[in-house]
């Protein structure tokens, strides 16, 4: 792009989203989505590196076996402070309140959310449930880790369960909120031509996961209740001293936190069919199977949750269905890694750093897939249950796949929201940091899982130590490639090139509209045709 | 000038649409499908009560056949009145108010209104008579063995239950009050009624929620 075009492409500054009312005022009353995005990803941001905070004391501690620098109390309170931030306030709402916000609009060719001032209270209300627990964590701290099983957190933990409690329940209004704003854009605000299978799988993604979102999250907002109703009023209904049901309690929360897990991937399933067609230059290869394998997902997903619960004391016939229904779900997740891969074939593949991550998730992914297959099978869940293994798979499905998707997609966007370039050098470089640096912190815990080694103890048996420090290398390894992000895309937004428009060559709505786009979206209406069409020229 | 008072005029009768829309119509789908979708989550928050309620009657079934006569059945048979006709008024209300009949249907929210503070007084008139037969866990519980913890735990659950749902319809009156005054200041006609319907809605879901409630606690295992 020669200096002329790119002169062009840059809007007059009053155009751009980010201009015109710079004051902390009209940030903190905008309605416009895009800058909603913005004020989310301060949060989201703020609360990883909270969250990374209480892993590294974590990964610290178990450098060596008497991990003498916590005590086994704090100990606990630093894994519930991790848990409970990185799940519920930063993975639950990364993708799809930041991404999401900013582009599903623009995707369908709508000039905001169907709601936009709901779509502001959701913020408050996430930001709000955020510090309240944050506060109330590292005030008194809990012990409870972040599933709050009862009784241990109705009648044995101290007082804190309560705030931190509530701070959860208020959040996961932000999230229905958000799910009901998104259901309501999509189905209303797609401009014509715009179809539900011209759609970009991102905006599917982003469907599927609101009606998770709507219909799981409520259930864990009454059943949060019900435990400050337990500590507060002496209403026990899981108190087993009145013959109450304390696994009730792990049915309730399991049936939001099992689809949670989908709340947290779909999203970046969505991201990365959005990378790997513009960097492959193909069409998605099945797109048909690709929304009805985010539909399956939505709908199956629902009905595994019992796999958490193989060891809780539930009948026999209970874990035989929910095992073979955990095994079930895996069949769509299975067909979008098939599809994705069958994509790359024959394509003209480049490594851009989005594409480096995109392709991280999906090794990743399928590791944490292909584990999670064996934990669905209770005559292995069995002896795994609460050691190692299941720490890795998890991480590897939520940071492994996530977090790399929610990377890749900010960098695959960073010129559209920010219309600079960042430096693609340091970009790939952390992207392949953070590759090894996670493998090496999390592929060691597989092998201490299956030796044996439980999960949520402040000292282990000497044997561990070389696995255990390795992980911690690699922790820091990590640690160190999510700082690096930080500091190149900030210093793009101050001395990274214009990006123009279309700095990929993307297909999509959203890269029709100027970088970044104006306040109203789209200064001229743009062109719809079907998602992906890189066969053809960009319009 | 008189085309613009022209205009002024017109928009005051006609809705007001939010510039994310493209016309009325679309604003009204908008509205109404967030309606629905709020109240499928609603019925989510109640559905983890009454399913909870669901496991501990199975395990708990004599307890419970106890605990459910001690429950007022005169009372809770009133109040299912009460709410059902409230129900009603409203609905009148809404086709008063899409037929331009403004000061019905003012007189039809307030009665809603009304019912439901009926409603509302009279589960404290419940909970009070609850208080001096000993059946309020946490506060006063005092009830005679062998069945005492299962009583205990169904009237645990009768409270978050009605509590839960009274919630709801303390709600509901503020907003239905809220909407009568703004009916009376003609804010709304037969060009824009999406409001007072969603109003409506919510409030018919509070009460076939109450449907619900009513045989669970009051009428089921009385007989036996």
């Amino acid at each position: 792009m020669s200096t002329s075009d790119a002169a062009l492409a840059i809007p007059s500054p009053s155009r751009s989203f980010w201009n015109g009312d710079y004051g902390l005022r009209a940030w903190l009353t905008t309605r416009d989505h895009k800058r909603i995005a913005i004020l989310y990803a301060l949060g989201i941001t703020g609360f990883f590196f909270l969250g990374g905070a209480a892993a590294t004391l974590i990964r610290v501690n178990l450098i060596e076996p008497t991990g003498s620098l916590l005590t086994a109390e704090t100990y606990n309170k630093a894994f519930t402070f991790h848990g409970v931030v990185m799940v519920w306030f930063f993975l639950i709402p990364s993708i799809p309140a930041t991404l999401g916000n900013f582009l599903l609009p623009l995707m369908i060719g709508a000039r905001d959310v169907a709601f936009p001032r709901l779509n502001l209270a959701s913020w408050y209300l996430y930001i709000c449930g955020g510090l309240f627990a944050v506060a109330s964590l590292l005030a008194g701290g809990v012990d409870t880790g972040w599933t709050f099983y009862t009784p241990f957190s109705t009648m044995f933990s101290n007082s804190n369960v309560f705030l931190v409690v509530i701070g959860v329940f208020v959040t996961g209004f932000a999230s229905i909120l958000t799910g009901l704003n998104f259901i309501v854009t999509i189905h209303t605000l797609r401009m014509p031509r715009m179809t539900w299978y011209r759609l970009p799988l991102f905006v599917w993604t982003m469907y599927a996961v609101s009606l998770v979102m709507v219909l799981a999250t409520p259930v864990l907002a009454m059943t949060l209740a019900l435990i400050a109703l337990e500590r507060l009023a002496h209403l026990g209904i899981f108190d087993p001293a009145l013959g109450g049901d304390p696994l009730l309690f792990q049915h309730l929360f399991w049936f939001y936190s099992h689809p949670a897990v989908y709340i947290m991937i779909l999203p970046a399933m969505g991201v990365v069919s959005e990378i790997i067609p513009c960097f492959v230059r193909r069409r998605i290869f099945g797109y048909r199977f690709m929304t009805y394998s985010i539909l399956a997902i939505t709908v199956i997903g629902f009905m595994v949750w019992g796999h958490h619960m193989f060891v809780a004391g539930q009948s026999m016939y209970a874990s035989l269905v929910f095992s073979i229904m955990s095994f079930i779900v895996a069949v769509p997740s299975a067909i979008k890694v098939f599809n994705w891969t069958a994509t790359l074939r024959k394509g003209a593949i480049t490594f851009e750093a989005p594409m480096l991550y995109a392709l991280g998730f999906i090794g990743l992914f399928m590791l944490g897939g292909l584990t999670g297959l064996m934990l669905a099978a209770p005559a292995l869940d069995i002896p795994l249950t609460d050691t190692y293994f299941v720490v890795a798979h998890f991480h590897y499905v939520m940071v492994g796949g996530s977090v790399m998707a929610y990377l890749g997609g900010i960098h695959y966007w960073w010129p559209k929201i920010t219309g600079k370039l960042y430096s693609e050098g340091w970009a790939r470089a952390a992207a392949i940091l953070m590759f090894f640096g996670f493998n090496l912190t999390f592929f060691p815990q597989y092998i201490l899982g299956y030796e044996g080694m439980p999960r949520r103890y402040h000292s282990y048996l000497p044997d561990f130590q070389v696995l255990n420090v390795l992980s911690s290398a690699g922790a820091s390894i990590l640690a160190l490639a999510y700082l690096l992000p930080v500091a190149y895309l900030l210093w793009s937004l101050r001395a990274g090139a214009a990006a123009g428009n279309n700095p990929w060559n993307a297909r999509g709505l959203e890269w029709q509209t100027t970088s970044p786009p104006p306040k109203e979206n789209f200064l001229s209406e743009p062109i719809v045709r079907e998602a992906y069409a890189y066969d053809e020229p960009a319009p | 000038m008189n085309v613009l008072s022209q205009n002024v005029a017109l928009a005051a009768s006609a809705p007001m649409v939010s510039e994310q829309y493209d016309d009325a119509r679309q604003q009204r789908e908008a509205a109404t499908l967030g309606m629905w979708v709020f109240l499928a989550t609603e019925i989510l928050f109640f559905g983890v009560l009454f399913a909870s309620y669901t496991i501990l009657r199975v395990l708990y079934p004599q307890g419970f056949a106890v605990a459910s006569r001690h429950t007022d059945m005169l009372f809770g048979t009133i109040e299912t009145g009460v709410l059902l006709s409230s129900s009603c008024l409203i609905a009148l209300a809404v086709r008063a108010v899409k037929l331009d009949q403004h000061r019905v249907a003012v007189w039809l929210l307030s009665a809603t209104a009304m019912l439901g503070v009926t409603f509302l007084v009279m589960h404290g008139f419940e909970y009070y008579k609850e208080y001096t037969e000993h059946l309020i866990p946490g506060i006063d519980f005092k009830q005679p063995a062998p069945r005492a913890h299962a009583v205990e735990l169904f009237f645990c659950l009768y409270y978050c239950i009605t509590g839960f749902h009274s919630l709801h319809v303390t709600i509901g009156v503020i907003v239905i009050v809220v909407l009568a005054v703004r009916v009376k200041n003609a804010t709304f006609g037969s060009q824009r009624y999406t409001y007072p319907e969603l109003t409506a809605l919510y409030w018919h879901l509070v009460d076939i929620v109450w449907i619900f409630v009513y045989p669970l606690l009051y009428l089921v295992g009385r007989s036996g």
